[in-house]
């Protein structure tokens, strides 16, 4: 039904709603999921890798977190093309902002000025909006630590634990049961991975199906973002009882 | 003849301007306020051209005003800097605001700051700051006299002995001079100094 309102981006159903917003939102329901949860000594963002071939070059790049600024990054799920296009425009947002006032972009403001270029592709252009959905992790002077979640309506909010991508809604209410609040950076690590081994489809859980990173404060004060690699994620995994630890010879 | 001076002191900056509003020999009045309000912990004191003085004061603080109500928090005194020198760096290479800026800011992190701003987007941060003819003698004035982390009563001696040399100095010199002090407690006017009354 309302088929012929389907076509058009920008105009609403007779039932209000947008449905090119809505199909948007169904493709990341198929994609990788992504968890993001907020400690009180940082972030944390573990993602569900879909792309998983002994081919592929794992060492230089990541499939879902990328890096904005020094003090942001964030996970996506949904059409990896459209996610690089936001990332590249969150980055010379970032910059364009540290340009004018010499200081790192509030992450808040961030987040908001990348959904306001979201949102313009569901009012007007005539052009598909975006099928990504973000989770932002990230540290400023003002509010400290910080994880957004956005998606393609452009709308965004500011959350202590958040899922997005294939059963984020099953993750979610995981994550709403298992949260407490003022959990150091090390249990959010675990209760990210725990939640995630739970909620995603494959039977065991490697180290080259997953992608774990965090948002941190160095010793020296400054905000490090870290991507584990491959061999301390095996670790975490064996450590946290989510997957099956190397057969013996 | 426009004179703006600033120094830096213990947890307070010091902005002083002369008064004068002045078109070839008329003086349209002496009691022109020349150092604006940014915003509750940030003071302005501009000089030169008089059109171009008004237009990008009014024009910086509107937008600090405007970021303040976008995003629920004050500008920084360096972040305020900033993008005043980036606005008159993009205008400099086609019509240029003939500005120059003197900018006192309190901030709680990092307590009190002062910046140079020059015409053509010349940025420095400094702990004392002069503009125009005067310039030649308060600079003088203050290299003999000031040290860091001076009293506001210390500070303001200064600023006198400052306008002193001014007064007697300066072939036409202007006759009032309007002091504003920014600290933890914000922006606002000190005291005048006036020989005219207007």
């Amino acid at each position: 039904m309302s088929r012929r309102y389907d076509s058009r981006t920008t105009i609403f159903s007779p039932e209000g709603r947008l449905y090119q917003v809505e199909y948007a939102m169904e493709a990341i329901g198929n994609a990788g999921s992504a968890i993001g949860i907020l400690s009180k000594d940082g972030v944390v963002l573990v993602g569900e890798k879909k792309v998983t071939s002994k081919l592929l070059q794992t060492s230089t790049s990541t499939e879902k977190m990328y890096k904005i600024d020094d003090h942001i990054a964030c996970a996506v799920a949904g059409i990896m093309s459209d996610a690089n296009i936001l990332i590249n425009t969150a980055r010379v947002q970032a910059q364009r902002y540290t340009f004018s006032y010499q200081e790192p972009m509030p992450v808040e403001q961030l987040v908001q000025s990348l959904c306001d270029t979201k949102q313009g592709y569901t009012q007007f252009g005539g052009l598909r909006p975006f099928g990504v959905s973000f989770l932002f992790a990230g540290w400023d002077k003002n509010y400290g630590f910080q994880l957004y979640m956005s998606d393609p309506s452009g709308n965004y909010g500011g959350w202590k634990a958040a899922a997005i991508g294939a059963n984020n809604q099953a993750a979610q209410s995981m994550l709403k049961q298992d949260y407490k609040d003022n959990i150091s950076r090390e249990e959010a690590v675990q209760l990210a991975l725990k939640v995630l081994s739970k909620t995603m489809d494959s039977t065991s859980l490697t180290c080259d199906k997953l992608e774990l990173a965090e948002v941190f404060l160095s010793s020296s004060g400054k905000v490090k973002y870290e991507v584990c690699t491959p061999d301390a994620l095996s670790k975490l995994l064996v450590k946290y009882g989510v997957t099956q630890p190397p057969a013996e010879a | 003849m426009e004179c703006v001076f600033g120094m830096v002191g213990k947890g307070f900056a010091l902005v002083v301007a002369d008064s004068s509003a002045v078109n070839s020999i008329l003086v349209h009045k002496s009691n022109e306020d020349k150092i604006m309000v940014l915003d509750s912990h940030k003071l302005m004191g501009a000089s030169g051209e008089a059109g171009d003085r008004a237009q990008f004061t009014e024009y910086v603080q509107k937008n600090v005003a405007l970021y303040q109500y976008r995003n629920g928090i004050p500008l920084t005194t360096k972040a305020a800097a900033n993008f005043m020198r980036g606005e008159l760096a993009t205008a400099l290479r086609k019509n240029p605001y003939m500005v120059n800026i003197v900018l006192a800011g309190y901030d709680k992190e990092t307590g009190p700051s002062l910046y140079f701003i020059d015409y053509i987007a010349t940025l420095h941060k400094v702990d004392k700051a002069a503009f125009g003819y005067g310039s030649y003698f308060a600079l003088s004035m203050m290299d003999r006299h000031y040290h860091p982390d001076m009293t506001v009563d210390e500070a303001i001696k200064l600023a006198d002995q400052c306008i002193e040399e001014i007064r007697s100095r300066l072939v036409v010199a202007p006759q009032n001079f309007i002091i504003k002090i920014v600290d933890k407690d914000g922006a606002r006017e000190h005291s005048w100094r006036r020989t005219t009354k207007d």
